[in-house]
C-alpha cells in the first residue's frame, strides 16, 4: 500500500521535474550566441630574438671537473602543481646533458627532490639536498611559499641557488647571500599588467579580483596601486570558492570592461565561465597562476577572453631550444622551461670556469653578468634580476600563444 | 566610485566596512541570486530535517548523499557529450539530456542514502544503540564516502560542464533574471510544496508524522516504522539528488570529492534556521540562509564574508528562539 503511494508520488516528482527541465532551456534556445564583445586583436608572436652572444650549456667543450660534481632540482615532482616542476627540471635535464655531451672532462651529475609543492614538506628535501657535499648549487624552489620556508637553510650552508619561477617580491628582504631569482617579481608583474590592461587592451575600467594566498594579495596589492584610476573596483576570493555570482554582480553594475583576477587557476577558471555566463563581454587578465592549458580546459569556450601576464620567456619560440627540449620530454616546452634551463646554464658555465665548490660557485653567480637564451642575467645586491621581462599571452583556437613583451 | 575606491585597499584600521551604496546598487542582482543558492540550500535541507523529524538524527552523510547526485550529474552529462563550453545541441535534446541526468542523479542520491540508512543507522536501531552513537556513526559515513570519493577522483574538481548558457527572461528593478536562475527557484519550489502536500495528506506522509510524534504508538497503530523510515531516508535522497542538477547548473566547478560538506553544513543551519522537523522551516530557512550570505558578501564588500555573515545571523536567531523560526515539530505541524 505505502510502496504504491510512494511510486505514484516519484512518477508525480519526475514528470514535474521533465516539465520543469523543459521550462528550462524554452530560455536557452535564443541565448545561444555568446557574443564577444569588441575584443582588441593583437597578434600573436611567432618567433622571439635570442642574443646573440647567449652562453650556452655546451661551454667551449674544455671543461673539466671531478666525477663527483652534482647540481640539484628540489621542487615539485609530484603533487596538485607537478606540472610546473616537471617543465623546470625538464629544462634543467637538457642543459645538463648538453653540457655533459659536449664537455668529455665534466660529467655533472643531476639529483631532484620532491618537496610536491608543499611549503610543510619541503625542509626534509632540502635538509637532505643541503647535507650531501656533492651537491655544489640547486635551481629551486620552484614556488614562492616553500622558498620562503627554506631560503635560511640554504643561507646557513652557504649552498647557491636560483629559483626559476618563485616570484613573491619579500622573498629576497630576507639577507638571504644564497638566493637568486631568474625572473621578474610580482612588484614588476603588477605594474606590467596594469599597463597591458589599460593600454594594449585599452581597458577604461579594470575591476580587480584577488584571492586569499600570498601570491594573490601581493600581486593584488602591486597591480591596484598601479592601475591607479582605471580601477573600478576590487573583491576578494577565497581558496575553493565555486561560486562568484556577488562578485560578478558588482562587476557588472560597475560597468567594468576589463576583470583582472590575481589567482591562481583552479578559482580563476570556473570564475571567468560563470562571469561569461553571466554575460560579461569585457577581457579577462590572469597572470602567472593562472596561465595554464589547465585554466582553457577548465573554463572551456569562455576562455576565449582571456589574456595573461606572466614573468616567463615563452621557449617554444626558439627552434633550437624547442625541438631539444620536445626530444627529451617529448612534450612542448611549458611555462618556465626556459628559464629552468638558463639558471643551470649559469651554473655549468661556473662549473666549467672551474668554481668548483659552494663558496667559489655562489661568488660566481653573484657576479655573473651575461646574456642566456632567455635573456640577461645579471643580479642586484639582493638577488633580484636587473632587467627582467614581462611577456603577455592571449587564446588562440584554444591555445595559450605569446604576444610580446608587455609593460615597456 | 569614491565608496568603492575605499573599498580598494584595506587597511588594517578598517577592515571591517559596511558598503551600503553598494548594498543598495546591487541589492536585487543579491536578492535573485540569494534566493536561487536558497532554494538549492532549502532542497538539501528537507533530507536533514525530515530524517531528523523521524528519527532525532542529525544525519552528515546527507552532505554525500547529495554530492553523489552531483557526480551522478556530472558523468551523465560527461557521457552525453557536454563538456565546459557551451554544447550545440537544439533546445529538446537539451531538455530530454538535462532529465537524464536528473533522474540518474535523483536515483543514485536515493540509493545512497538507502544504503547508508541499512548498512550504518538499521543495525545500531536493533541493537538499541544510544543518540550519540548514531551521530558518530553519520560524520564517519560523511567521511568514508568523502575519502572514497577522494581515492577514486583525487582531489581536484571535475571539469565543469556547461548545460545551457543562461539568457535573461524578464527584468525587475533593472535587474536581469536569467532562465537559470527562474527554473531552479520554480523548481525548487515545486518539488518542496509537492513534498509538504505529501507528508500532509498522503497515507505515507500521516505515517510519517505518527512516527515522528511517537514511533510507538505508531508502531501500535499499526504504521511499519521500518518502511516508514526508509521512506523517509529515499524522499530526502530523491530531493538532494535534484538539488545536486540544480547545483551543478549553477557552480559547474562544484563537483569534487569535499564539494557537499560546506554545502550540507549550510543546508543543515538552514534547517535549523527554519526549525527543524519542520517541512516549511526548511524552505523559508534556506532561503533565507541564501538571501542574508548575499547581502552580508555584498555589504561587506567581499565574498570572504559570505559565511561569517549566515551563521552570525543563525547563532542570532538561535538566542531569541530556539526552535527556530516556525519551531521544530514535525509531527504535531500542521504541515
Amino acid at each position: 500500500m505505502y510502496r504504491k503511494k510512494v511510486i505514484t508520488s516519484l512518477a508525480v516528482a519526475a514528470t514535474l521535474g521533465m516539465l520543469l527541465s523543459s521550462c528550462a532551456n524554452q530560455a536557452s534556445t535564443g541565448g545561444a550566441t555568446t557574443g564577444s564583445g569588441n575584443r582588441i586583436d593583437i597578434p600573436a608572436l611567432t618567433k622571439i630574438d635570442t642574443p646573440a652572444g647567449a652562453v650556452l650549456p655546451a661551454g667551449d667543450g674544455k671543461g673539466t671537473c671531478p666525477s663527483t660534481t652534482t647540481l640539484g632540482y628540489i621542487g615539485a615532482e609530484t603533487g596538485a602543481n607537478a606540472q610546473l616542476g616537471i617543465n623546470i627540471f625538464n629544462g634543467i635535464q637538457l642543459a645538463i646533458n648538453e653540457h655533459n655531451a659536449a664537455n668529455a672532462g665534466c660529467q655533472v651529475q643531476f639529483k631532484k627532490f620532491d618537496t610536491e609543492g608543499d611549503p610543510n614538506k619541503a625542509t626534509g628535501p632540502v635538509a637532505q639536498a643541503v647535507s650531501e657535499a656533492d651537491i655544489i648549487g640547486v635551481i629551486g624552489l620552484p614556488f614562492s611559499g616553500e622558498s620562503k620556508a627554506t631560503g635560511n637553510i640554504f643561507e646557513q650552508q652557504g649552498l647557491v641557488h636560483i629559483t626559476p619561477s618563485a616570484t613573491n617580491p619579500t622573498l629576497t628582504e630576507n639577507g638571504w647571500t644564497t638566493f637568486f631569482r631568474g625572473l621578474g617579481n610580482d612588484a614588476v608583474q603588477g605594474p606590467a599588467a596594469a599597463k597591458f590592461l589599460t593600454g594594449k587592451l585599452e581597458a577604461k575600467k579594470v575591476y580587480l579580483v584577488q584571492d586569499d594566498s600570498d601570491y594573490g594579495i601581493g600581486l593584488g596589492t602591486a597591480t591596484s596601486a598601479a592601475l591607479g584610476s582605471a580601477l573600478a573596483g576590487t573583491d576578494k576570493v577565497t581558496t575553493g570558492q565555486k561560486d562568484f555570482s556577488a562578485v560578478i554582480s558588482k562587476i557588472i553594475n560597475s560597468k567594468a570592461d576589463a576583470v583582472f583576477y590575481s589567482g591562481y587557476y583552479a578559482e580563476g577558471a570556473p570564475f571567468d565561465q560563470q562571469l561569461v555566463g553571466k554575460g560579461f563581454t569585457g577581457t579577462f587578465v590572469g597572470p602567472d597562476g593562472v596561465k595554464d592549458d589547465q585554466f582553457v580546459k577548465l573554463a572551456g569556450d569562455a576562455s576565449n577572453n582571456a589574456y595573461f601576464t606572466c614573468p616567463c620567456i615563452p621557449g617554444e619560440l626558439i627552434p633550437t631550444f624547442e625541438s631539444a627540449y620536445k626530444k627529451l620530454a617529448n612534450a612542448e616546452p611549458g611555462t618556465y622551461s626556459i628559464e629552468g634551463y638558463d639558471a643551470a646554464t649559469v651554473l655549468l658555465a661556473g662549473i666549467d670556469k672551474g668554481k668548483q665548490d659552494r663558496a667559489s660557485l655562489k661568488d660566481w653567480v653573484k657576479n655573473y653578468d651575461a646574456d642566456g637564451l632567455s635573456k640577461h642575467y645579471k643580479w642586484n645586491d639582493k638577488g633580484e634580476l636587473q632587467a627582467p621581462t614581462v611577456y603577455g599571452y592571449k587564446i588562440a583556437a584554444g591555445k595559450i600563444v605569446p604576444i610580446g613583451p608587455i609593460g615597456e | 566610485m569614491l565608496s568603492t575606491l575605499a573599498m580598494s585597499v584595506p587597511a588594517d584600521s578598517n577592515w571591517i566596512n559596511f558598503d551600503v551604496p553598494a548594498l543598495i546598487q546591487n541589492f536585487w542582482s543579491a536578492t535573485f541570486d540569494g534566493l536561487t543558492f536558497g532554494a538549492i540550500y532549502a532542497l538539501v535541507a528537507l533530507g536533514y530535517t525530515l530524517v531528523y523529524g523521524v528519527l532525532n538524527l542529525i544525519n552528515f552523510a546527507h552532505s554525500e548523499v547529495f554530492i553523489v547526485g552531483c557526480y551522478g550529474v556530472f558523468f551523465t552529462l560527461s557521457f552525453l557529450g557536454f563538456g565546459p563550453s557551451v554544447p550545440n545541441l537544439d533546445f529538446w535534446s537539451i531538455v530530454l539530456n538535462l532529465v537524464l541526468a536528473l533522474v540518474v542523479a535523483m536515483v543514485a542520491s536515493a540509493l545512497t542514502a538507502f544504503v547508508v540508512e541499512r548498512v550504518a543507522y538499521k543495525p545500531l536501531r536493533k541493537r538499541n544503540a544510544p543518540r550519540l552513537v548514531f551521530l558518530i556513526t553519520a560524520i564517519g559515513v560523511s567521511f568514508s564516502i568523502q575519502y572514497l570519493i577522494f581515492l577514486w577522483r583525487g582531489p581536484n574538481p571535475e571539469v565543469a560542464l556547461t548545460m545551457f548558457r543562461p539568457t535573461p527572461i524578464f527584468d525587475v528593478f533593472g535587474t536581469i533574471i536569467d532562465s537559470q536562475q527562474l527554473v531552479i527557484v520554480l523548481a525548487a519550489v515545486v518539488m518542496m510544496v509537492f513534498t509538504d502536500q505529501f507528508i500532509s495528506r498522503s497515507r505515507t506522509g500521516r505515517g510519517i508524522r505518527a512516527v515522528a510524534q511517537d514511533p510507538d504508538t505508531a508502531t501500535l497503530m499499526g504504521v511499519n516504522k521500518e518502511r516508514i523510515i526508509i521512506t523517509t531516508f529515499i524522499i530526502g535522497g530523491l530531493l538532494a539528488g535534484a538539488a545536486a542538477l540544480f547545483y551543478v547548473m549553477r557552480i559547474p566547478s562544484g563537483v569534487q570529492y569535499s564539494g557537499g560538506f560546506v554545502l550540507g553544513v549550510k543546508a543543515f543551519a538552514a534547517a535549523v534556521l527554519g526549525g527543524i522537523g519542520n517541512v516549511r522551516g526548511a524552505l523559508l530557512g534556506g532561503l533565507l540562509l541564501g538571501l542574508i550570505g548575499n547581502y552580508g558578501q555584498i555589504l561587506l564588500g567581499s565574498s570572504q564574508w559570505t559565511d561569517v555573515v549566515a551563521f552570525v545571523v543563525l547563532v542570532l536567531v538561535l538566542l531569541v528562539r530556539p526552535e527556530g523560526i516556525l519551531g521544530t515539530s514535525l509531527g504535531r505541524s500542521k504541515a
